[in-house]
């Protein structure tokens, strides 16, 4: 019985352990070593044969040396806030453009449900790389957007939206959309549509019982959303790098350019580490919450 | 009978002077092709406790939706204190709704909830605490004002959607089976309360609901409802002693039904020979019938007399022999076969133990009851 009980608690952890803790703590210990010209591309590396010695020698060796240097380079704390000002910016947009679609998701008749949210997830189905890639043909200065507004005589000169945060927004936003529309969705979806009609028969108009009650009411799927969407954008790499162009600084396209780029893995460890502790606080706030809905559900 | 005393009984529909608050005027409503009120005509006067009784789909929610503004008839008028409803929003409707569901906003607390409706209308700020406070009190639920409405027990959350429904202190309150969601014990002590705070607001109440007994205990007047017609609206007892139709007599409550061939005998008395070789049933009508007409004889099962020997006082005596016995305390029914091959249930209070009954399964017995104790029906 209890045997049971351990067997079925050990497996998440085992696979946390494995998959998540221990490759974890080789990054950190990469954070902490000196980049080498070898292979692997860093130093010390740890020898067991020496045996005891050798362990000491080994850890006396690892040093803050890199996390320090990501303070000294103003290029790194400037791409950090420049990723978590994109990924606030384009969150905000994308809830600002999922929500009423979710809104329009719950509203529509019963048989029209499950093909709208087919169409929320198809987009899945193709890889997300050529999805982004596809934006560049519309946005790009010949790109279709382009060709149809200079056709409409709308603007004389093409409009340079490729290789501008806006391009990476209108990436992030595109992509990550479903994420924020889906758990909106869920809570709209299973609301008691008398709710409304209670507000309305108390004195509300339609506006202010949506205000009152709707939103409210809503805000678990919101908050949701805005962590599934904010938490990847953080560390977006694709997008700016396909859509942004030189200007745009994202910390995750500094990472990749520091790892194969320079071949420098243990700043790149480095960064790696700042970025998943900037992305551990929102979750566990985000968790928090989910815990105080639970509670608050009872 | 209660309609003895006219002056002290509350009875507005019977007095042509009198106002009605509520007036439909051949309303009709379709979904579709689906008609869910039939040409409808229906007075409902101030001070009323008006029940909307019949089985689901019958048409008694859309009749009270339409009444909150949820639905616009198709055709005809609905009248509330002489204006026009038609193009009154519900928001702007001196009525309110308590919910089958109770609706009760989960996010806001027990106060909030019940102030949510004065909130939105043109009551000063400070005189706001005061009615939530004079409802919290009428439903007493004072020492949970500042609770959730998860954090609140079922009969709680009932009665603080009434009290939001009533803060407004409307001309009509609408109850959507108000008491469905609650277990029998507490719906039965919840239908004294109901009735209680309608008389002490003086609020006239229509309720919806498909639960006979409930609509028997608390209403003033009782609408029997089927396929979006009204067919049959009178004070509860007038509803089970003189139903005016088969339908009506089998929805309220149980009855034995004998179909017969009427044979008027004068004075208003009728026999109907209901089964070959057997005596004729002798019985009162309401309704002239001609010799030979269909007529259906409707008698409640507590109306028949049970015994070993036939009760010479009573006009109707009938053989028969017991079938079933149902135990419940404090009342026994009986299922018993005519030597006819009908089978008639009576209902027979235990006044002696049970193990002074004398008689059992299997026994003869005679059924007997008087040419007044049922109605004689002819649809």
């Amino acid at each position: 019985m209890n045997l049971r009980r351990l067997a079925l608690i050990l497996v998440p952890y085992l696979w946390l352990m494995g998959f998540f803790l221990v490759p974890f703590l080789i990054v950190v210990k990469i954070a902490l070593s000196d980049t080498a010209i070898a292979i692997p591309p860093y130093w010390p590396v740890l020898d067991l044969s020496a045996g005891w010695t050798g362990i000491k020698e080994f850890f006396s060796e690892l040093d803050l040396e890199n996390f320090i240097f990501l303070t000294e380079d103003s290029l790194y704390w400037k791409s950090y806030l420049s990723s978590l000002q994109i990924a606030t910016i384009s969150t905000f947009l994308t809830l600002l453009v999922g929500y009423p679609i979710a809104y329009a998701m719950a509203q529509a008749p019963d048989e029209w449900r499950p093909t709208l949210m087919m169409l929320v997830i198809l987009p899945f189905w193709t890889s997300f790389l050529i999805r982004v890639y596809s934006w560049v043909g519309i946005i790009a200065n010949e790109g279709l957007l382009n060709q149809f507004l200079l056709w409409t005589g709308l603007i004389s000169e093409p409009l340079q939206i490729m290789n501008t945060p806006t391009a990476v927004y209108i990436g992030i936003v595109y992509t990550y959309l479903p994420f924020m529309i889906l758990p909106i969705y869920a809570t709209l979806e299973k609301m008691d549509g008398s709710l409304i009609e209670a507000a309305v028969d108390l004195g509300c108009s339609r506006g202010k019982a949506f205000w009152l009650v709707t939103l409210p009411l809503s805000r678990p799927g919101m908050i949701a959303g805005c962590f599934l969407v904010f938490i990847p954008a953080l560390g977006e790499f694709v997008i700016p790098s396909l859509l942004g162009g030189s200007q745009t600084l994202m910390i995750g396209k500094v990472l990749w350019e520091e790892f194969f780029s320079n071949r420098d893995w243990p700043v790149a460890a480095a960064v790696a580490v700042v970025l998943l502790l900037l992305l551990v606080i929102p979750i566990v706030l985000f968790q928090r919450n989910q815990q105080k809905q639970e509670e608050a559900g009872r | 009978m209660a309609e003895a005393n006219p002056q002290k009984v509350f009875a507005p529909w019977e007095d042509p002077n009198q106002a009605p608050l509520i007036r439909f005027e051949g309303v009709t409503k379709k979904f579709g092709t689906f008609t869910a009120v039939d040409d409808l005509n229906l007075d409902i006067y101030r001070g009323e406790f008006f029940a909307l009784l019949g089985p689901s789909g019958c048409g008694k929610t859309t009749l009270m939706r339409m009444l909150a503004g949820f639905e616009d008839p198709t055709m005809g008028k609905i009248w509330l204190d002489d204006v026009d409803v038609a193009p009154i929003p519900p928001n702007r409707r001196p009525v309110n709704m308590m919910f089958q569901s109770y609706a009760l906003f989960p996010h806001l607390t027990v106060w909030d909830n019940i102030a949510f409706g004065l909130k939105r209308s043109d009551m000063p700020k400070d005189k706001i605490g005061d009615r939530v406070q004079e409802m919290l009190r009428l439903t007493r639920l004072e020492q949970f004002a500042k609770r959730k409405p998860h954090q609140i027990s079922g009969g709680q959350r009932q009665r603080v959607a009434l009290a939001r429904s009533l803060a407004k202190a409307p001309k009509l309150l609408l109850l959507d089976e108000p008491l469905g969601a609650l277990d029998k014990k507490l719906r039965q002590e919840t239908q004294f309360e109901l009735m209680d705070i309608q008389e002490k607001t003086g609020t006239t109440f229509v309720i919806v609901t498909h639960d006979q007994e409930e609509a028997m205990t608390v209403a003033t007047r009782v609408a029997v409802m089927d396929h979006g017609k009204l067919v049959q609206v009178a004070t509860p007892a007038g509803i089970y002693e003189t139903p005016n139709s088969v339908y009506v007599a089998d929805f309220i409550g149980e009855v034995n039904i004998i179909e017969g061939a009427a044979a008027p005998t004068g004075d208003g008395k009728v026999d109907i020979a209901f089964a070959e070789g057997a005596e004729p049933i002798h019985a009162t009508i309401g309704e002239p019938v001609t010799a030979g007409q269909k007529v259906f004889f409707a008698i409640r099962p507590e109306k028949i007399h049970v015994g070993r020997e036939p009760d010479p006082t009573r006009a109707n005596r009938i053989r028969g022999k017991v079938h079933d016995i149902a135990y419940l305390g404090n009342i026994s029914t009986y299922r018993v076969e005519l030597e006819t091959g009908q089978m008639i249930s009576a209902q027979m209070t235990n006044a002696r133990r049970l193990s002074r009954r004398d008689f059992t399964w299997e026994d003869e017995v005679w059924l007997s009851w008087t040419d007044t104790a049922g109605v004689v029906l002819t649809r």
